[in-house]
């Protein structure tokens, strides 16, 4: 794989208004690539592992930026950066779960400009991928990292189905847990996606790891004031504190009556294509106290079903212990 | 255009300099800025001329190639590829040769320049994007007379560059730190340095030069 310096010649719009911005997307379909904070943008354009025909900048678009109160919780413009959503009174007050899941995305230079919509919709981080090799996800007929001698170390427990790659997205856990809805738009109209339909396996759609269509782009994160307030736990587990992907991650919101928790979402991020949710765990939850014991029952049906891969087995006792912390006392 | 031995169009002393005594500042830096302006090395043109193939006009509707950029409080004319990043027309266009390139993949932070009161990594940022936000670069950190700024004058004091080709970015994220936190502890600039690789790991000594820095402050 050689490794270029440059940029591949490829336009660049700006539009100013939505409108333009959809009519581009649809007139360079598959082609085109939307721009947030390019951050998982140029590396795939230097190596010239994608080589889109066009880059459409959604920076100059006021109405994807920004943070406002709804009637019913709060709603996130796509291009909103990372560093906005980690400072914001609000979602620091109501949903600081998600405040905690950005602040742990790559590096501060990164999170200065990464948006929540680049964050959600990044690609799958598999090296084999990266590389440009012609993988299952590439459209080939092959997984490098599912094979004898792959390195598959970071990759999936659960949900494979011929590619292994796990969900990247330290803010996608944060979100399907706080069971927040995606509004994305085309120039036929306007689509809400429940976020735990938005992130998608190789299953559904081996090429995409998002529900979005070609045509369509992500305007916005809703987030519903059910969750607001309620007790949070995230943490992410990376070789490195900075830059690094989760080997395992955490999103968990819990309402409690007392001690007692009445209502769980656990979502782990790293272990399978898209966030994972433990529906075993949180039913067993309902009516437990926060506690170690109450974790060393919950532990074990964390990672129920896994099938590890050569290299990751490690990551079964991490996400029972990334359960034990959640419900320490 | 001046002798391209001292042309230098990053360099604000050269072009404030009356023109006979420009002659006797060419030095080995102002020769190598020279020729890279010129576009008369080799490897250089690559940079410069990718994307200009004959024929190939930009696309209808996409953006001007000719740019004003504020770049370290002046504003600067340039002619911008549509695909360029920061980092390429700082060095290659405009001659400001001390905002480093490494993996150019946004994974080391030597290319981390600060735009409006933001660390950025200009690697990893198009240029076009920029727009009229003010860009400043470790150029931009001296006083009128040359004099070091305070932050390098203590990263010298403390010893923190071993090999130095990280220290460009190391300051300007240090120069963000105590412009908003003056009296940072150790692990707040840890953390505000996290983005920015040092593989000699000299990471301790620039600690070091930070506190200090906010000492002197």
């Amino acid at each position: 794989m050689p490794s270029y310096d440059v940029m591949p010649d490829v336009p660049l719009f700006q539009p100013a208004e939505i409108g333009d911005a959809l009519n581009l997307v649809e007139q360079f379909g598959k082609g085109g690539w939307v721009l947030g904070g390019g951050q998982d943008t140029y590396g795939w354009l230097k190596d010239r592992a994608k080589q889109p025909t066009a880059l459409i900048d959604l920076n100059g678009i006021e109405a994807l930026h920004g943070i406002r109160q709804t009637d019913d919780g709060l709603e996130i413009g796509a291009t909103t950066t990372l560093r906005e959503i980690i400072a914001n009174p609000l979602i620091k007050r109501d949903y600081e779960l998600l405040a905690s899941a950005a602040s742990r995305v790559a590096s501060p230079q990164i999170r200065n400009v990464g948006t929540l919509g680049g964050n959600v919709g990044q690609d799958a981080r598999c090296w084999y991928y990266r590389r440009g090799l012609a993988c299952y996800r590439a459209g080939g007929n092959l997984c490098y990292a599912d094979s004898p001698q792959g390195m598959n170390r970071e990759h999936a427990l659960f949900d494979a189905s011929r590619c292994v790659a796990v969900s990247p997205s330290d803010t996608a856990t944060a979100l399907v847990a706080l069971q927040a809805t995606m509004i994305a738009r085309s120039v036929n109209g306007r689509r809400e996606i429940a976020a735990e339909d938005f992130f998608v396996g190789p299953a559904t759609h081996i090429t995409n790891m998002t529900s979005l269509e070609p045509d369509e782009i992500l305007t916005a994160v809703r987030i519903p004031s059910h969750w607001a307030g309620s007790r949070f736990y995230f943490e992410k587990v990376a070789d490195r504190d900075v830059w690094d992907f989760a080997l395992v991650s955490i999103a968990v919101v819990m309402t409690m009556d007392g001690d007692t928790i009445t209502n769980s979402r656990f979502v782990c991020g790293g272990v399978a294509c898209t966030p994972y949710r433990l529906h075993d765990v949180e039913n067993a939850a309902r009516g437990r106290t926060l506690s170690d014991e109450s974790g060393d029952a919950l532990a074990a049906l964390a990672s129920q079903g896994a099938k590890p891969l050569n290299y990751n087995h490690f990551k079964i006792p991490l996400m029972e212990n990334l359960v034990r912390r959640a419900m320490r006392g | 255009m001046k002798d391209p031995t001292t042309y230098f169009p990053g360099d604000s002393l050269n072009e404030a300099d009356p023109p006979g005594l420009s002659a006797f500042r060419s030095s080995r830096r102002a020769f190598i800025k020279g020729v890279i302006a010129s576009g008369a090395v080799a490897a250089s043109s690559g940079y410069l001329l990718s994307g200009c193939a004959p024929g190939e006009g930009p696309a209808a509707g996409s953006v001007e190639r000719l740019i004003s950029l504020n770049v370290n409080g002046r504003i600067r004319r340039v002619d911008v590829l549509p695909n360029e990043t920061l980092a390429m027309t700082l060095r290659y266009k405009l001659g400001l040769t001390g905002t480093k390139l490494a993996c150019d993949r946004g994974e080391c932070g030597a290319c981390t320049v600060v735009i409006d009161g933001m660390t950025n990594y200009s690697c990893s940022t198009l240029t076009h994007t920029v727009g009229s936000r003010s860009v400043r670069t470790i150029e931009g950190l001296e006083g009128p007379d040359g004099e070091l700024h305070p932050i390098q004058q203590a990263f010298i004091d403390e010893l923190g560059p071993q090999c130095g080709f990280c220290t460009p970015g190391q300051i300007m994220s240090t120069v963000v730190l105590l412009e908003r936190n003056p009296k940072p502890t150790r692990d707040e600039a840890r953390r505000a340095l996290s983005g920015n690789l040092c593989r000699c790991g000299a990471y301790d000594h620039y600690l070091n030069s930070v506190m200090r820095a906010a000492e002197v402050i």
